[in-house]
């Protein structure tokens, strides 16, 4: 069942509401326009899209626009960090971090200037846009980084929480964010913090298996853990920090279980499944399946068709769970 | 204030310290680059002995001057400018890319208070320095913003993007400064990936340009102060220099680039002997800036 500390939206089941993450990062920025003057957003000419445009309106002076110039967009952060305002920079991530990865390595975190990159348009969900823009490395290549904090929001009220909480963290923070409207599961009241995981469904007894499972998919595992309720008894963690990781949290249900199923929209190379892997070889090795995308590019189609495509839906959530249960010992 | 005779001849002195210095801790690291930290000697005690306005012993001082040095590899004409200037002892220099030195291989921001940036992958310091200009006009402080870089990292987008992003926004609180050198690792500017007219690109870039003799201490003061009174446009001072300025077997030879006395090429002077020789043709250019001064 839900867990009734997460305190989560009462519709999850019954025609969500849905909105994208970059909605909510929209309006964590106008917020952050008010509390915080030292808060500027950088644009590399996509103010729209990444929904940067109402902060434009709102404060023309602390927008400030790049064009298409994402290295440029890096650096000039960095330096207006490294002075002490608090920027924001934005892009599609195919493009920041991706085009200017060395930029954000020796100028934002070797350098260790409080800039906050928000990768738009991530995993396959800018999905007719195809595989040139669909960033499934993002996590990887943020994560690797020393000093980088990452943050997944798994829908836009928590998108919004995520960047409100990277303007106030002291260091260099990737925020990734997605094109399409997804429910929206969580409330004004759920929890987040950055570095701590969210228990979001958790069954009467001890669970069989659990599922961590980062971004919007989260309600995919959540719809396969509703279909699994009578048959097994699951645990549903959203993993909004992929780094650091909420170590206690993953441990204590790893060993628990003894079963771990780790979900995300993106390569199974580098991202969450691998960040989890690496702490349960090390601390307590448990047989773990990897739902997510396997050594290939995207392509153009309808999310739905992609999520299929790439066995990422409820059904093949479902299909993971299944088979770590069975390599139980 | 106009700089007298006695003054010119000081800061000349002080970069024929930091020539000593340079050459000195590339010795003792064994590994580095001579060529451009020694042709950036005069330039550099310009900077920290006359046009920053700075505080050794507080580096990180709210108002001070942003000097941003781009081209992280000549560093040690920075840490050699910055231990004369008294950022910390002389004899700190001598621990130059060595194990848990606060001297870095590449400078790095974290590791040395008043470095300012960590640098070294080209063409990214213009873009910092641009940041910090824009910021510091948005809450009108009147520091100003200097970025020292090389010409061979004008092969590089992304000095292009920041000096396109400077020029639009008339980012008039920042001095660029190349070095233009005409060498590169792999040879000379102009055959690797030719860049002039770099006059005409900067100006077409919005920028103001000034040209000077890098070794002249007059032309580079004049020049930057000529730059605080330009209110449109940012300004680029493009230094004429000689690559290993001051060593006559280092000047003008590419090869230089990334060698280090004792290391280098050895058609002139014997690896064991280059270290030697060279400090002192370095001791006798001060006896020569004394006599000019007479």
């Amino acid at each position: 069942m839900l867990n009734p500390d997460a305190k989560l939206q009462s519709n999850i089941f019954d025609k969500p509401d849905m909105a994208a993450t970059r909605d909510g990062f929209g309006q964590a920025l106008l917020e952050l326009g008010e509390k915080d003057p030292r808060v500027v957003v950088l644009c590399a000419d996509l103010a729209e899209s990444t929904r940067t445009l109402a902060f434009k309106e709102k404060y023309p002076d602390r927008y400030i626009e790049l064009g298409v110039a994402e290295q440029n967009l890096a650096t000039v952060a960095s330096g207006l960090a490294n002075y002490g305002k608090i920027p924001f920079i934005t892009s599609y991530a195919a493009f920041s971090p991706g085009r200017n990865n060395e930029q954000i390595r020796t100028t934002i975190s070797l350098n260790n200037v409080p800039v906050k990159i928000a990768g738009a348009h991530a995993g396959l969900s800018t999905a007719r846009d195809g595989g040139t823009h669909q960033a499934l490395e993002d996590i990887g290549l943020m994560r690797m980084q020393p000093h980088m904090t990452v943050l997944v929001p798994a829908d836009s009220e928590e998108a919004r929480k995520v960047t409100l909480s990277a303007a106030t963290h002291s260091g260099p923070v990737y925020i990734r964010l997605t094109r399409e409207p997804t429910p929206i599961m969580s409330t004004i009241d759920t929890p987040f913090t950055i570095g701590k995981a969210n228990v979001i469904w958790e069954p009467d007894h001890k669970p069989e298996v659990v599922v961590f499972a980062t971004g919007p998919l989260l309600f995919e595992a959540l719809k396969a853990a509703k279909e699994l309720e009578h048959t097994l008894p699951l645990a549903v963690i959203n993993i909004a920090t992929i780094k650091p990781l909420d170590r206690d949290t993953i441990l204590h249900y790893a060993k628990d279980t003894g079963a771990v199923v780790t979900v995300e929209e993106h390569q199974v190379a580098g991202g969450l499944g691998s960040a989890v892997a690496e702490l349960l070889a090390q601390e307590a090795p448990t047989p773990q399946e990897f739902v997510g995308v396997r050594d290939a590019f995207g392509q153009s189609g309808s999310v739905g068709e992609l999520y299929e495509y790439y066995k990422l839906s409820a059904s093949h959530i479902k299909a993971a769970i299944q088979k770590a249960h069975a390599r139980k010992s | 204030m106009a700089l007298t005779d006695k003054d010119i001849k000081e800061l000349e002195l002080k970069a024929a310290a930091i020539r000593e210095t340079i050459v000195q801790m590339l010795v003792a690291a064994g590994s580095g680059h001579t060529a451009g930290p020694l042709g950036m000697a005069d330039i550099f005690a310009a900077l920290y002995f006359n046009v920053l306005n700075h505080n050794p012993e507080h580096p990180d001082w709210d108002e001070r001057d942003r000097l941003i040095l781009s081209n992280g590899h000549i560093v040690p004409v920075r840490y050699a400018a910055m231990a004369h200037a008294g950022y910390f002892p002389l004899q700190e220099t001598l621990t130059l890319r060595k194990f848990g030195s606060r001297l870095q291989g590449h400078p790095e921001r974290e590791r040395l208070p008043g470095l300012e940036t960590t640098s070294g992958p080209l063409g990214s310091g213009l873009g910092q320095a641009a940041g910090m200009a824009y910021g510091a006009r948005m809450d009108k402080k009147s520091f100003r913003v200097y970025c020292a870089m090389s010409d061979g990292e004008h092969d590089a987008g992304n000095t292009w993007e920041s000096a396109m992003f400077a020029g639009a926004n008339k980012l008039s609180n920042l001095t660029g400064i190349i070095d233009r050198n005409n060498i590169q690792i792999n040879g000379m500017t102009e055959n690797v990936m030719p860049l002039d007219n770099l006059r005409a690109k900067y100006e077409a870039f919005n920028w103001h340009v000034l040209e000077v003799d890098g070794h002249n201490m007059r032309e580079v003061i004049d020049a930057c102060n000529q730059a605080k009174a330009i209110y449109e446009k940012p300004t680029v001072i493009i230094a004429h220099t000689i690559p290993g300025k001051g060593v006559k077997e280092i000047e003008f030879d590419y090869r230089w680039h990334g060698s280090t006395p004792g290391k280098g090429p050895t058609d002139k002077i014997p690896a064991d002997k280059q270290a030697e020789v060279f400090l002192s043709e370095l001791r006798t250019l001060k006896g020569k800036i004394e006599s000019e001064h007479q």
